[in-house]
């Protein structure tokens, strides 16, 4: 029993981290139509950031909002202003092709300019382990769904109660009619890349004393991103943070309990399951077609 | 009409040029030995590491005026860790007529340039450690490292008499270098009649090691195996200190390296096993490629940075030896040759090489103390 | 098809079969490549261009037709024979795939793909008893047709050019005819398509499997070509570089994929001169492309020979598309 609490523990502890990630796409494929195939790396790159801030000799906490500002510099408004905006009016492809392009470039850049070996990153808080019910969870992981949390509850409040939250939500569901409304769209549009530049970003900051900061981080990352968007709920933040945090478990309960040679095979056939039978996900709106 | 027909006839000389239609003459004040590496990709960790030591080495041999009076020039080509990339990368080289070809490290790579290489009768020097490498008849390929035919052996026998285990769990990342140290080591385990009680794959890559953890516990073994690369072997590390994790964790080279030990950040105290190739050695040689490399490129560097160094020695060994650059005689010369320090500073260690390419060095056994690799036991020559 | 583009591909098809008498060895082996991917990029052209539907699948049949092929041989069965095995297997698999993947949208079926091709991988990848696991399979024979040997460079090349030949005329034929004009319907408006009495489930699952069939086609030749087999080569970078290759070519455009096929092959090569960044540059040129010319090369090719009214297929969507915003 003991082993099963532990691997439900560590499944979430991991599925906040995949929630971290997936509310972030989630945001930018509702109001802008983005599939953002370099969200992986967006996760990958800030760590480098903080890491050259560290290694010019800042203090980490400093160089963690360095890290941070830069991120939403370049992976929120640079992103929006040379990739996303000249290809949004040619449709999804080519963007999505750019996108993958874009994952490539960040990939080798944090290869070749910094270093293709692992490096170590500072952790935010020490890691020391707490026992909980004959488990053992690590202070890093609490401090990560706690923050998870914070992030997303704050997210939660501003989209729903503030009114610039409610004018991004109307410009998600349907910009025409916003704009008609005097929402200031392209406006709305870019708070949510920077928002998830953001996110991204804190997630960068969150796992790498874990994973450890590599330029090879992304590819798993933004698969778990996908999928637990996807399978959550493509078109609801809630969706997306559910999405994770039953990736995280089904991730540890498959790799423990069935093949392990499997272990990714899993989450792949549920993903498949739930766009033949659910495509809007668990928690998703069915998606009006337009015709 | 006429633009778009000069347009074309540019384009084709480009074409042309891409594809290596103009001649390559190659001055004869240098001597061409390509690499062939993984520099991206999977396994751009180890073709990076290999590469970095390959060019300490050369730069270190050309400034002292390079082999026979010729500089050595080694070209840099990437296979991306794909094995079609890579036997595209050498038939590129192999029409220039290279004298020795360096790499890849890759096996899977490995075995698919080896084919090529035997057929233009050009050595090959490479980085695998996959058995099958020098199982091919192949007169041509040798190795920087040992053959998992022979590091598995060594460890098998310090499971069976050193830790006195009579059941073993055994935890491998799923590529071909693990998968291969895993089949190789099922086999040693029969073979003394040791028990495997879990069989546990994970994934290049993996973070979360929570459940493979918790499924080695559940097996209670004597021993656990572990058979990963760096970053993992780290992770795997910390959660099994976590999830306290109290049977003897042994490794091979990998596990008790002190980048591992580094990133595991305490969680590697007490870890023992077989090493092979390691900075971490107590031979002076060693010791001070190691510094020269940290000082040169900044980081330290894994057993791959020490084949590419002694990889580019061996060839200035055997070249001196014959007096001429001879890819045939090469290969002769180089089976059943034994170079010591003595004779050549750059191998570090003496080494021997078979008939079929395998190399014998001495090795050793450690313990990981105080955030230390600590060297317990030296191991000496298979053969004497 | 007008004056300059005949020109065009005569002047192609020219320089296809006169280049490999000048090359060295290396650049037959890259022109081999080149003919071998193409193949398998107009399978998804035919999919993606043609019938509109997103697929991440193209690098997993092209995985199941080389391994089809790798172990007919190897038991000693004919390569004709391992040959036509490797299409209909993946033309059955595809119509399976596609027969509940294709009820989903857009880019739900770039997912459903993305994730059939890593599960393609991963039994490869574990099923040891069929595939040699991890290890891959070396040493796979080219073949010899009542005494003609295709072992060396120059001949399997011819081999491969003329099954490209051939494959790309049957493809042309296909799309002539009445079958291949409902494609084009089906790509432009789905809805209208089927107000008009277009059975677009049908056609679209025919396009999804012909063009998997025509992947394992590809897979057939890749594996006599490397000799060499191993499940990573057919993982999601296979399926993204395709797709990459469509676009960069001209999506829907008869060629695109003979000239994405082009560039994919050549640019890696001519990027060597920007030593380790070249990945880099290659990125950064796919999409500075995809910012100025998304409908491909031969997109712009046509903007740019073509000033008046008559425009390639995807302008007037996509002017459609501006106007509507």
């Amino acid at each position: 029993m003991a082993s099963l609490i532990q691997l439900l523990v560590s499944g979430l502890a991991t599925g906040a981290i995949y929630a971290l990630i997936a509310v972030g796409f989630t945001l930018l494929w509702q109001t802008s139509q983005t599939i953002n195939f370099a969200q992986g790396e967006f996760v990958m790159l800030p760590a480098f950031f903080v890491l050259a801030a560290v290694n010019f000799g800042t203090p980490f906490w400093l160089a963690a909002l360095i890290g941070i500002a830069v991120s939403v510099v370049i992976l929120g408004l640079l992103f929006k202003l040379i990739v996303v905006d000249p290809m949004l009016r040619y449709g999804v492809l080519p963007l999505v092709i750019s996108t993958i392009a874009l994952s490539l470039l960040l990939k080798e850049s944090a290869k070749d300019f910094y270093s293709s070996q692992a490096q170590p990153f500072p952790a935010l808080v020490p890691a020391t382990d707490i026992h909980v019910l004959g488990a053992v969870i690590s202070t890093q992981s609490l401090a990560v769904l706690a923050v998870a949390i914070a992030t997303v509850a704050m997210l939660h409040f501003v989209l729903n109660k503030t009114r610039l939250g409610r004018s991004m939500q109307a410009t998600a569901q349907n910009p025409t009619l916003a704009r008609i409304l005097g929402i200031p769209v392209q406006r709305m549009v870019l708070y949510t890349f920077l928002i998830n530049a953001a996110l991204v970003a804190i997630a960068s900051i969150l796992i790498s004393p874990i994973y450890l900061a590599k330029f090879t981080n992304g590819e798993t990352l933004g698969m778990a991103a996908f999928l637990a968007a996807i399978i959550g709920g493509f078109n609801q933040v809630r969706g997306a943070i559910l999405g994770g945090l039953i990736l995280g478990v089904l991730d540890n309960l498959s790799a423990a309990y069935l093949s392990s040679q499997y272990r990714a095979a899993f989450p792949l056939l549920i993903l498949i399951v739930v766009i033949l039978f659910r495509p809007q996900g668990l928690l998703g709106r069915v998606e009006e077609r337009t015709v | 009409m006429s633009l778009s027909m000069s347009r074309l006839s540019l384009f084709a000389a480009a074409l042309a040029a891409a594809l290596g239609m103009a001649g390559s003459a190659f001055a004869q004040s240098t001597v061409y030995i390509p690499a062939i590496l993984e520099l991206s990709g999977a396994g751009a960790v180890s073709g990076t590491n290999f590469r970095d030591g390959m060019l300490l080495a050369i730069d270190e041999i050309n400034a002292k005026g390079g082999v026979l009076g010729r500089k050595i020039d080694t070209p840099l080509l990437d296979t991306q860790s794909d094995a079609g990339i890579s036997r595209a990368q050498l038939q590129k080289v192999l029409d220039n007529n290279p004298y020795v070809v360096l790499g890849p490290v890759f096996s899977g790579s490995v075995l698919v340039d080896m084919a090529l290489t035997q057929q233009a009768e050009i050595p090959e020097i490479v980085g695998g450690e996959a058995a099958a490498i020098t199982q091919k008849n192949d007169p041509y390929v040798f190795r920087t490292s040992f053959g998992q035919q022979f590091s598995m052996p060594k460890i098998a026998n310090y499971i069976r008499d050193g830790v006195k285990a009579k059941t073993v769990a055994i935890l491998w990342v799923n590529n071909d270098f693990g998968k291969g140290g895993r089949d190789n080591f099922i086999k040693e385990m029969a073979a003394r009649d040791i028990k495997v009680v879990a069989d546990v794959s994970t994934e290049s890559g993996q973070a979360d090691f929570s459940a493979d953890v918790v499924k080695i516990k559940g097996a209670n073994a004597d021993a656990i195996f572990v058979y990963l690369n760096e970053e993992e072997s780290a992770r795997f590390l910390r959660e099994a200190k976590k999830q306290g994790v109290t049977a003897p964790l042994i490794g091979e080279t990998t596990l008790l390296g002190q980048k591992v030990i580094d990133l595991a950040q305490g969680a590697a105290e007490g870890v023992r096993g077989h090493v092979g190739l390691t900075v971490d050695a107590p031979i002076p040689a060693v010791q001070q490629f190691a510094d020269r490399f940290k000082k040169r490129f900044n980081y330290a560097c894994d057993h791959n940075g020490i084949k590419g160094y002694t990889a580019v020695y061996i060839i200035k060994h055997v070249t001196e030896k014959m007096g001429k650059f001879d890819g045939k005689l090469f290969a002769q010369t180089l089976h059943g040759m034994t170079i010591t320090p003595q004779d050549e500073p750059g191998v570090l260690m003496e080494v021997s090489f078979d008939n079929n390419g395998d190399l014998d060095r001495e090795s050793f056994l450690g313990e990981v103390v105080n955030g230390k690799q600590k060297i317990v036991a030296v191991l000496p020559k298979i053969g004497k | 098809m007008n004056r300059l583009g005949i020109a065009a591909i005569a002047i192609g098809v020219l320089v296809a079969v006169v280049a490999p008498f000048l090359l060295k060895p290396f650049g037959i082996y890259l022109i081999s490549m080149w003919a071998v991917l193409t193949v398998a990029a107009i399978g998804l052209n035919l999919t993606l261009g043609y019938a509109g539907q997103v697929s991440l699948a193209q690098g997993a049949f092209v995985g199941i037709g080389a391994y089809t092929v790798a172990l007919l041989t190897q038991a000693g069965y004919p390569f004709a024979l391992a040959f036509v095995a490797a299409g209909l297997l993946c033309f059955i698999i595809g119509w399976l795939l596609g027969y509940p993947a294709l009820r989903v949208q857009h880019h739900y079926l770039a997912f459903v793909t993305l994730a059939f091709t890593t599960l393609v991988f991963l039994l490869l990848r574990n099923e040891q008893w069929l595939t040699n696991g991890i290890y891959g399979i070396n040493g796979i024979a080219r073949p010899i047709f009542f005494g003609w040997s295709s072992v060396k460079p120059l001949n399997f090349y011819f081999f491969c050019l003329t099954a490209l030949a051939v494959l790309s005329f049957a493809t042309w034929w296909m799309l002539r005819s009445p079958w291949g004009r409902a494609f084009v319907a089906l790509r432009e408006n789905p809805v209208r398509a089927a107000s008009i009495g277009v059975d677009t489930r049908r056609y679209t699952l025919m396009a999804f499997a012909i063009g998997s069939s025509l992947g394992g086609l590809a897979g057939a030749l890749y594996a006599p070509l490397v000799q060499f087999i191993e499940p990573g080569s057919f993982a999601l970078n296979l399926s993204f570089n395709l797709l990459l290759m469509v676009i960069v070519g001209g999506s829907g455009y008869f060629f695109g994929p003979f000239v994405g096929a082009l560039i994919a092959v050549l640019l890696p090569e001519w990027m060597r001169v920007a030593e380790g960044y070249y990945l880099i540059v290659y990125a950064a040129l796919i999409m500075v492309m995809m910012a100025f010319c998304p409908s491909g090369l031969l997109g712009l090719a046509e903007r740019l020979l073509k000033p008046v009214a008559r425009r390639g297929r995807l302008e007037p969507i996509l002017r459609a598309k501006e106007a509507a915003q």
